[in-house]
């Protein structure tokens, strides 16, 4: 069916493949059935269990093995002439530079995470290689094409930014079950069994001591010999206690909202639970230490009572303390560590349950707090599948039939896969376009650290950023640099921006940088001396930043749970189908479709393409807000 | 699986799916029966799928011996001559099928399905054939329909860039989420022969051409005698005149039915991997659909066509009247 050209194009080609799960197992077999020879691929990750169910390259044997290399080996049996080179790595090694990119014809991506994406993205920028981009969720999934010059880059449009939410709704007022698990995972948890040096916004003075000092006790802290269930005990009281209380005494705080009430442990469980439960301690199927186990509460879509979330946070704390005492102090929340998942559980429940906000099961719980992406074979199949025609198109060059194409869950227009032609690049878009930004802050108080942290490395997805004014080199990172220079970069780091060895004033330019990215910003400064502490809690605003307005779907996992699939058309209502024009304004500025800015160029095509020439080209509407919607369970 | 519940095994392993679809629809799963025919390249994916997905079983009948072709598109055959020697095509991918989902018993069912009577269909949920004639394919689907059990019936078959699948769920309940809501929705299909009746004047305008390109050449290899996809470039001048004919019996334009098109599809009787991969999962979703009884099925036609890219649902039946 191919033509001899499309054959030996094949042939010929060198891909790189950046990822090996889901859409990477599906994509690597794909390739080598299409004839594709030269495939290297790049996954960091080993093989867990919850990925058997879509992963098929891998089996339970490979649990805990390289990614790339399984897949490789795999698919090695069925093509056994064909050469994959795999590569257990993180694809921001320093290795990976543009050197190593410009050696491909084209790079496919299956990853599940916005930094790798942008970073990718600007390396392929660099060194002009055409990216072909992809990612699912569910049901939904799309592939978008991506040439230096020709098409928009990945970041020409703005992509979603986790969700976040404020400390005092946290620590103070939840309304969301969301809002719970945040704060028994990065809270409560952390405060148990994390690294003790964190900062936590957890109320840990109690007053019950009467004592008004600074160096009250820690309630958290373990006393020596102290019998754990009492230990338990007291730190249940205190955070759903005391911490209650103390906040119900501000009156204010709750005049239009809903009062908590405080919960004691020995209210919801009187007797002492070492009694009623004896000593038989069973793991759960794993091996794992499983409170649910020992409980007998089998079914992790069941919602426990909040006697049953109590005696799993206790149990659970008991079990940290008897079998895992070596963890305590470096732990951080893994959704994969049951009994984690187990107190995390317990813990949301018990302050929902506070609150008058609906308890969810360990199935819900664990989907929140891992921000989980639900995922099916079926879709990354699909995804695949189009991913190697538009690669394939790539090779020939194909430049008139690129496509974006989206699968959808339900048809628009009778389409459950549509095909949109991709838009020239963003004018105003500061990857490829190289348009400056500009930066509000307080440039007596904010320091270079927080500039570096949560703009140059935050915001702007560099991860080893050079920081000039001019010539002067403010900040950077290196192997090879000399200590005096290292002592003067870590110094600048605590100051403020005005207090930098050449001045960081308002009206002043930054010039950031990537060189492994090769990827260059200028940044305007702009003095400001006050900042909304609930709507800019850094302190910091960075305008002219293609930045998605935030995501009002509040099941929306928190933290870097993303939805891999990005920029679809909204689910509920008809796609908003417009005829575009040329030169049509549209939020992000000028963009037209690449055909229109082809126009003189069209070459005849080599077949006669079965167009309906009736047909509309269908072209989504900037609706950014509208994500995926997650299927409810 | 035994009882009601999901094994532990069951729970760990279908994790991510159960957020997609619940436990509920994972358990009915785990109890349903599958029959395919046709071990190419788009039903070797769409085997894959549901055995990842955790059907109870799956049957597959191919009797075909293991060809040098039959390895281009189809990953669950391995080279290695030790392992494939001997076997049909169904032996050779159900070994590899077992392997991606040791709870789904995988086995393989000999002989000429034609000949099969009724009651060989009634143990299973979904039926799922390709590279069938015109005639196999009606036959087949009249026994499923014959049944009082309600089977989803499937028919699927790529040529080249394209991809045809055609559903018949016969009058078919489900549920679905609306806003806040699960209501309760009803469907009624027709069957393969009834479908494909519709004369082509009273069908939408826009209809896909890639309909009328697929009963074309269905339609030239029932008159010729010819097997499915046993067609050439040199056929074009035979299939032109069924067209002109088809076209004036149906009083619609030949345009209706490009020239081109008709060339891909005679040309194209080896599959393209990437398009096995793309109608193979959207065939998996549907009859996972089915079997759970959950989400808005397609009704009826499927096409796909990679030298455009589009994916579309065909709504194809004879106008209600007397």
């Amino acid at each position: 069916m191919a033509s001899e050209e499309q054959i030996s194009a094949i042939k010929r080609a060198k891909v790189l493949m950046v990822g090996a799960g889901g859409i990477g197992c599906e994509l690597l077999k794909t390739l080598a059935l299409s004839g594709f020879q030269d495939i290297h691929i790049i996954d960091m990750d080993t093989i867990e269990v919850s990925n058997l169910n879509r992963q098929f390259l891998f089996r339970q044997s490979h649990v805990g093995q390289s990614k790339a290399k399984v897949a490789r080996d795999a698919v090695l049996r069925f093509r056994p002439k064909i050469s994959i080179t795999p590569y257990h790595a993180n694809v921001k090694e320093s290795r990976f530079n543009v050197d190593f990119f410009k050696e491909f014809d084209v790079v496919l991506n299956g990853l599940d995470n916005l930094d790798a994406r942008r970073h990718v993205n600007r390396l392929c920028l660099a060194a002009d290689v055409p990216l072909v981009e992809s990612g699912t969720t569910g049901f939904l999934g799309q592939v978008t094409v991506h040439l230096k010059g020709k098409t928009e880059c990945y970041e020409c449009q703005p992509k979603p930014a986790p969700k976040t939410y404020p400390v005092c709704t946290i620590t103070s007022t939840p309304s969301k079950f969301i809002h719970c698990i945040v704060w028994a995972k990065d809270l409560l948890f952390a405060k148990l069994f994390g690294d003790k040096n964190q900062e936590n916004d957890l109320n840990v003075r109690s007053s019950d001591t009467g004592n008004s000092s600074e160096h009250s006790a820690d309630v958290f802290e373990y006393r020596k010999d102290e019998d754990i269930e009492q230990y338990g005990r007291r730190i249940y009281d205190h955070v759903f206690g005391h911490n209650i209380e103390v906040a119900l005494s501000n009156e204010e705080t709750w005049k239009n909202r809903n009062k908590p009430r405080p919960i004691y442990s020995k209210d919801v469980l009187p007797v002492k639970m070492t009694e009623k439960n004896g000593d038989t301690e069973k793991d759960c199927a794993t091996g794992d230490v499983s409170v649910m186990a020992f409980l007998s509460l089998k079914n992790p879509q069941d919602i426990w009572s909040l006697a049953e979330n109590s005696r799993v946070f206790l149990e659970a704390l008991r079990l940290f303390f008897s079998k895992r005492l070596k963890d305590i102090g470096n732990l951080t929340f893994d959704k994969d560590d049951q009994l984690a998942v187990e107190f995390v559980t317990a813990a949301a429940n018990i302050r929902a349950s506070s609150f008058g906000i609906p308890l969810h099961s360990l199935f819900e719980a664990k989907g929140i707090a891992g921000n989980i992406v639900h995922a099916v074979a079926t879709t990354n199949a699909i995804i695949a599948g189009l991913i190697v025609i538009e690669a394939i198109k790539v090779l020939k060059k194909d430049n008139n039939n690129y496509r974006m194409t989206y699968c959808l869950e339900h048809p628009s227009r009778k389409l459950l896969l549509m095909p949109v032609e991709p838009y020239e690049p963003n004018k105003s878009c500061y990857v490829c376009s190289e348009t400056p930004l500009s930066l509000e802050v307080n440039t007596h108080h904010s320091k270079l650290r927080d500039f570096v942290e949560k703009i140059v490395k935050g915001k702007l997805g560099m991860n080893f950023p050079v920081i000039m004014q001019g010539a002067s080199i403010l900040y950077e990172v290196g192997e090879d640099l000399e200590e005096d220079m290292v002592a003067i970069y870590a110094a600048n780091l605590e100051k403020a921006f005005s207090e930098l060895p050449s001045s960081v004033i308002s009206g002043t330019v930054l010039t950031v940088e990537d060189l492994q990215q090769e990827f260059s910003c200028s940044i305007n400064i702009k003095h400001r001396e006050e900042f909304d502490e609930e709507k800019e809690p850094d302190g910091m605003v960075l305008c002219g930043w293609v930045e998605a307005p935030v995501d009002k779907d509040n099941n929306k996992p928190i933290g870097n749970g993303e939805s891999t699939s990005n920029a679809l058309p909204s689910e509920e209502k008809d796609v908003e189908i417009q005829e575009m024009s040329g030169g049509t304004e549209t939020v992000t500025g000028k963009k037209r479709k690449l055909s229109e800015v082809d126009e003189s160029k069209k070459q005849k095509k080599p077949e006669k393409l079965d167009v309906d020439d009736e047909d509309d080209e269908l072209v989504i509407s900037d609706d950014w807000e509208s994500l995926a919607k997650k299927n409810r369970v | 699986m035994n009882g009601e519940e999901l094994t532990e095994q069951e729970t760990a392993l279908y994790d991510r799916q159960i957020r997609v679809w619940g436990a509920d629809a994972q358990r009915r799963l785990s109890k349903s029966h599958i029959l395919v025919y046709g071990m190419k390249g788009t039903v070797a994916e769409f085997c894959k799928n549901i055995v990842l997905a955790g059907v109870g079983s799956v049957t597959l009948m191919d009797d075909h011996a293991v060809t040098d072709s039959a390895l281009s598109a189809n990953f669950l055959i391995l080279p290695d001559e030790n392992l494939s020697h001997g076997k049909t095509l169904a032996e050779a991918c159900c070994d590899s099928l077992k392997e991606f989902n040791p709870m789904v018993h995988v086995s393989v069912e000999k002989g000429d399905i034609s000949t099969f009577g009724v009651e060989f269909f009634e143990k299973f949920d979904a039926v799922v054939i390709s590279c069938c004639s015109l005639a196999k394919k009606k036959l087949i689907n009249q026994k499923c329909r014959k049944l009082p059990k309600r089977i989803s019936f499937y028919t699927v078959d790529c040529r080249g860039s394209c991809g045809e699948i055609f559903v018949d769920l016969k009058n078919y309940k489900y549920s679905k989420k609306k806003l806040e809501e699960t209501i309760e929705c009803q469907l009624e299909y027709p069957s393969f022969e009834d479908a494909i009746a519709a004369p082509w004047k009273a069908l939408p305008k826009r209809v896909s051409k890639l309909y009328f390109g697929m009963r074309v050449i269905e339609q030239f290899e029932d008159i010729e005698g010819r097997n499915a996809g046993q067609t050439s470039i040199a056929d074009l001048p035979g299939v032109l005149k069924l067209r002109k004919e088809l076209c004036e019996t149906n009083s619609v334009n030949e345009s209706q039915v490009p020239d081109a098109l008709l060339e891909r599809l005679l040309i194209g009787t080896s599959e393209f991997p990437p398009v096995c991969a793309v109608i193979g999962g959207i065939l998996g979703q549907e009859v996972i659909k089915a079997i759970s009884g959950k989400g808005d099925p397609l009704k009826n036609f499927f096409f796909f066509d990679a030298m455009d890219g589009k994916g579309l649902i065909e709504d194809i039946s004879k106008p209600r009247h007397s």
